[in-house]
């Protein structure tokens, strides 16, 4: 029964999500639109720091990273666009292999740190590399050819870029779903309540999460890939820290504890952003606000406490 | 002065300050268990205190630099008592949370009062010239710094071996639940603890603000170089966060000098080799998994 009322309510909101560009103004296409790119972004990284419990503060590294591997290829080799995302998620993945192989051995705060630290290292190379980044101006003038598999799209209508990111976004969630939903995935849910039981156990902590952190580099790399052409700019920012909260704060809001909260918290984010920056600069004082409310009070996150009430309610 | 002689000075000047302000992170985490991820945001807090003071206010330099240290850890006090104190006893990852969202509200509420731009405090006159030493000329500033970061150092080593406070400190940090059974009030040690470290940050944000410029940016790169700090030194490690901080100040000192093109980098290029040879840090307590 919980079951079907659960999928009813995921088939409406997709139905809906499909009609957007239909039913709304161009506005609410780049407001969803970056919604599900940045959903995305939240996704991968909840899936090291829901699943696994490791909060890391560089994860816009590998989304940054992403979105420079698309702008490049597309200026400089003019690939169909199935191929620089490919292109985005290889060399992100191989970008969180190395990050990972570092960080991973440690424990929560040091990774934290560490993250931290290695996604400004990439960011610093980004600024300073001028004749690859374009140093703080970042990449532009970038254009969409083909969209690849003889598919022909017209990528440069905003409602058609919001149909492919929705479709990228649903499957690549899918993917991430069957992920957290395999042995692997409750592997690392264990490794998240107690990684000493869990070696004792005969399994290697470290190469789960190692394995984790890849996956979610690569995905964030896709978003990344994403959110290059949505923006007509690869720049510095995407990498900077202030990136790497982002993706912290939206599964907060959402509730880290389950798999399509970050996708809500992705979702009021961004509209709250738009609503408060529309009457007040200090977004960022409102957003410190929530969060530390959220932390204290509602750790469970939007999701988490309305399941919370509801099922009270039905009680 | 010779290039090597000025790049050493350099580095030491930059090295004691980052002391200053890492010690400060580091002893919060050894005691609260907590990484103050709002550290950088509280030094950033000293020196635009000390804006106000010494421009604004017209006081001299000096009393800016007693007056603005107390005024954020009295704002630290009621930081501690309105949020830390609900997750002290949670997992390591609330109190990042928490203090990051601390970190948002000071960044955004310093945008508030004093403005996006950079604003200049001029050294007291006092140090505002250059002195001669061994035959070279150095800038008295640098001199000062290095001064009051050894008389920090020395503070410090006084005041965790040699006083009763040092000593409950060092006890709340090996086991609080023990400190506390010897009727230790380890609830006011939390919070002082909490506070000392504020008021170290901020006393590295005033020594900084006549260096560097004064912008709502400089809490966030403050806060990066701590922690760089921290993890080549160890954390939680008073001598740790000596040797992090001048390996760091060397970093600076040499790179900025000798290999500009690069010196962005080079704090992660040493962290990397420290995290891949010694991962707890040069002093640190072994927290690998």
């Amino acid at each position: 029964m919980k079951a079907k009322v659960v999928l009813a309510c995921l088939l409406l909101v997709i139905a809906a999500l499909v009609a957007v560009p239909w039913i709304a103004s161009y506005f609410y296409v780049f407001i969803f639109t970056e919604i599900l790119i940045m959903g995305l972004f939240a996704v991968s990284f909840n899936l090291i720091f829901g699943y696994t419990g490791m909060l890391s503060f560089g994860h816009a590294a590998f989304f940054g990273v992403g979105s420079y591997a698309t702008a490049l290829v597309l200026i400089h080799l003019q690939w169909p666009f199935l191929a620089c995302l490919l292109v985005s998620m290889g060399v992100s993945a191989v970008l969180a292999l190395v990050i990972g192989y570092l960080s991973v051995r440690l424990n929560e705060v040091y990774f934290a740190m560490l993250t931290l630290a290695f996604g400004m290292m990439i960011f610093a190379i980004a600024y300073q590399w001028r004749s690859i980044t374009g140093g703080s101006d970042g990449l532009a003038g970038f254009t969409l050819g083909s969209f690849g598999l003889g598919i022909d799209l017209t990528l440069s209508n905003p409602a058609v870029y919001y149909h492919v990111v929705l479709a990228i976004v649903g499957i690549a969630s899918l993917v991430l779903y069957v992920i957290c939903r395999s042995s692997f995935g409750l592997v690392l849910k264990a490794i998240r309540q107690n990684p000493e039981r869990v070696a004792f156990a005969g399994l290697n902590v470290r190469t789960y999460r190692l394995v984790a952190f890849i996956i979610a580099g690569t995905f964030a790399g896709l978003a990344g890939g994403l959110i290059a052409p949505f923006l007509r700019v690869a720049s510095p920012e995407l990498i900077h820290w202030s990136t790497s909260a982002e993706p912290v704060l939206m599964s907060i809001l959402g509730g880290t504890g389950y798999f399509l909260g970050p996708f809500i918290g992705s979702a009021v984010f961004v509209l709250l952003e738009t609503w408060i920056t529309s009457f007040t600069g200090s977004w960022m004082l409102v957003l410190g606000i929530i969060l530390a409310l959220m932390v204290v009070f509602f750790r469970k996150g939007l999701l988490g406490t309305f399941l919370d009430w509801w099922m009270e309610v039905k009680k | 002065m010779s290039g090597i002689g000025s790049a050493l000075l350099n580095s030491l000047d930059i090295g004691l300050l980052l002391f200053i302000i890492a010690v400060g992170l580091n002893i919060v985490f050894g005691v609260l268990n907590i990484i103050n991820f709002a550290h950088g945001a509280l030094y950033m807090l000293g020196a635009y205190l000390a804006f106000t003071l010494i421009n604004l206010a017209g006081m001299p330099f000096w009393a800016a630099l007693v007056l603005a240290p107390i005024g954020v850890a009295i704002l630290a006090v009621i930081i501690d008592r309105l949020l830390l104190r609900y997750i002290y006893d949670r997992d390591i990852a609330d109190s990042l949370l928490l203090t990051f969202s601390v970190l948002l509200i000071i960044n955004e509420s310093v945008r508030l009062i004093w403005g996006s731009g950079i604003q200049v405090v001029e050294p007291p006159s006092l140090l505002a010239g250059s002195i001669n030493i061994l035959g070279g000329s150095v800038a008295a500033y640098s001199v000062f710094v290095i001064v009051i970061g050894l008389v920090i150092l020395a503070g410090l080593w006084y005041l965790f071996n040699r006083t009763r406070i040092g000593r409950i400190m060092r006890a709340a940090s090996l086991d609080r639940d023990m400190a506390e059974a010897l009727c230790i009030n380890t609830r006011l040690v939390v919070t002082g603890v909490f506070a000392f470290g504020a008021w170290l940050a901020a006393l590295g944000g005033v020594i900084a603000a006549p260096m560097r410029a004064v912008d709502p940016g400089m809490g966030d790169k403050i806060i990066i170089e701590s922690f760089i700090v921290v993890v080549i030194g160890g954390l939680g490690s008073f001598p740790g966060a000596l040797i992090g901080a001048l390996v760091l100040g060397l970093i600076h000192g040499f790179g900025g000098r000798y290999l500009p093109d690069v010196n962005l980098l080079l704090p992660f290029v040493g962290m990397a080799l420290v995290l891949l040879f010694k991962p707890n840090g040069i002093m640190g307590r072994s927290t690998s998994l």
